[in-house]
């Protein structure tokens, strides 16, 4: 089996998978990250979006083995020293979430946007959140929070 | 997913070796089509081979002064959407770029990928064949409207590796796609392009491949603007038809399209 080495979340992991392993299951299964879900695994839902090099991609269409010396960042990467991640505050405070499942996802999906563009106004939220779908039709606090977050307040 | 033997080269001579020595090689580009066909068990590679880490397919360039823009095979859509000198030459083609999938897609997918795919929903077809484009593999060029030979289907031959486009950059240039609400593939997407070899139409996501359409050329041709297009109809008979859209909406939607795409090459 292919031995495959990246850095996930800052720590450096080197593991034997199978080449058709995907990254979304290397991530929850291989290294317990359970906090990257999966939702369609169809490529169209975004529950399963992480960062790749600094990159939101979706890790069901992704695998493990083109992650090779790649830097990954799940949900559990983005709090530092138990604080939450701006973007995590934003959607606590703003009740972005209803069942939860989608907010990984979200949240990661939503860094990457503020990244390319620091202050996106609402159109621009909505039409970078098309890859992520939130089944409990929650956008509209999402949006708030991402509003928020690029606003730091 | 069945299983297969996953390679990784640094080189295009050796994904050549690779995929030409390989029962059954398929080349991986950013994957956003190929996964999830092997995710359904739609196809059954012996051998994977992964182009992402072949430096020489991710650049950018310009060519003749300027006057042909040459993107690396392995450049995201992001990335070609986003690159200040794909905007200054073809804003258009970054504005398609931009309009591919969603962001994460975009992230991964790729030009090559794309279309060596020709999937007959894909936006870059219509932008190769708009353009004028030429196809640049391991070892020929191919002219863009004898690449796209058919649904599904290319001019390339077992383990040839596309290496990049290049793109003649034209006077002016424009996009519009009726866009699939859920996936972003164009129900009909038509890119204009006006430039040194005179008008191009082309239109993807109407029929089995990417077409171009001399009536509206020729118009354009002595009078670039929406207007000249008008009462230009196209034949419903050859063009797609699904629970989308039937073929005679989408024949009406070559000319709307094409009006909006006119009217933003400005």
């Amino acid at each position: 089996m292919p031995t495959v080495s990246m850095t996930v979340n800052g720590s450096h992991v080197t593991k034997e998978v199978e080449g058709r392993t995907l990254l979304v299951d290397f991530l929850r299964q291989q290294l317990s990250l359970t906090g990257t879900h999966v939702g369609c695994d169809t490529s169209q839902c975004g529950a399963c979006v992480v960062h790749l090099n600094g990159k939101s991609v979706k890790s069901c269409t992704l695998l493990a083995c083109q992650a090779e010396g790649a830097e990954v960042t799940t949900i559990e990467g983005l709090a530092s020293d138990g604080e939450l991640h701006p973007m995590q505050a934003a959607f606590k405070e703003h009740h972005a979430l209803q069942c939860g499942f989608c907010t990984p996802g979200m949240i990661m999906s939503a860094v990457d946007l503020l990244q390319n563009n620091a202050s996106p106004s609402e159109t621009e939220i909505r039409e970078w959140l098309e890859g992520n779908f939130c089944r409990c039709t929650g956008y509209h606090n999402i949006v708030k929070a991402v509003q928020a977050a690029s606003q730091g307040s | 997913m069945y299983n297969f033997n996953y390679h990784r080269p640094l080189s295009v001579d050796e994904a050549v070796a690779l995929a030409g020595g390989a029962p059954e090689g398929r080349l991986l580009a950013g994957g956003q089509t190929l996964i999830p066909t092997l995710k359904q068990r739609l196809a059954n590679p012996t051998d994977l081979i992964d182009l992402g880490e072949i430096a020489e397919l991710k650049q950018l360039s310009t060519e003749a002064d300027g006057g042909t823009l040459v993107v690396g095979a392995m450049c995201s859509h992001a990335s070609v959407a986003a690159s200040d000198m794909v905007r200054a030459a073809i804003p258009a083609l970054a504005h398609l770029a931009d309009g591919i999938g969603d962001a994460q897609v975009r992230n991964l997918g790729t030009i090559g990928g794309s279309i060596a795919n020709n999937d007959p929903a894909a936006d870059y077809p219509a932008a190769l064949v708009g353009l004028g484009a030429s196809v640049r593999s391991n070892h020929r060029e191919i002219a863009a409207e004898e690449f796209f030979t058919g649904m599904f289907e290319t001019a390339l031959e077992p383990a040839e590796v596309i290496s990049s486009v290049a793109f003649p950059v034209p006077s002016k240039a424009g996009y519009a796609k009726f866009a699939n609400p859920a996936s972003r593939y164009a129900i009909v997407g038509v890119f204009v392009s006006q430039g040194g070899d005179g008008v191009r139409v082309a239109v993807t996501g109407a029929g089995p491949s990417v077409f171009r359409v001399p009536a509206m050329e020729q118009a354009l041709a002595s009078n670039f603007s929406a207007d000249a297009l008008e009462g230009i109809a196209v034949d419903a008979g050859a063009l797609n038809a699904d629970l989308h859209a039937s073929a005679e909406y989408r024949a009406h939607l070559v000319g709307v399209m094409a009006k909006r795409a006119v009217a933003a090459a400005g």
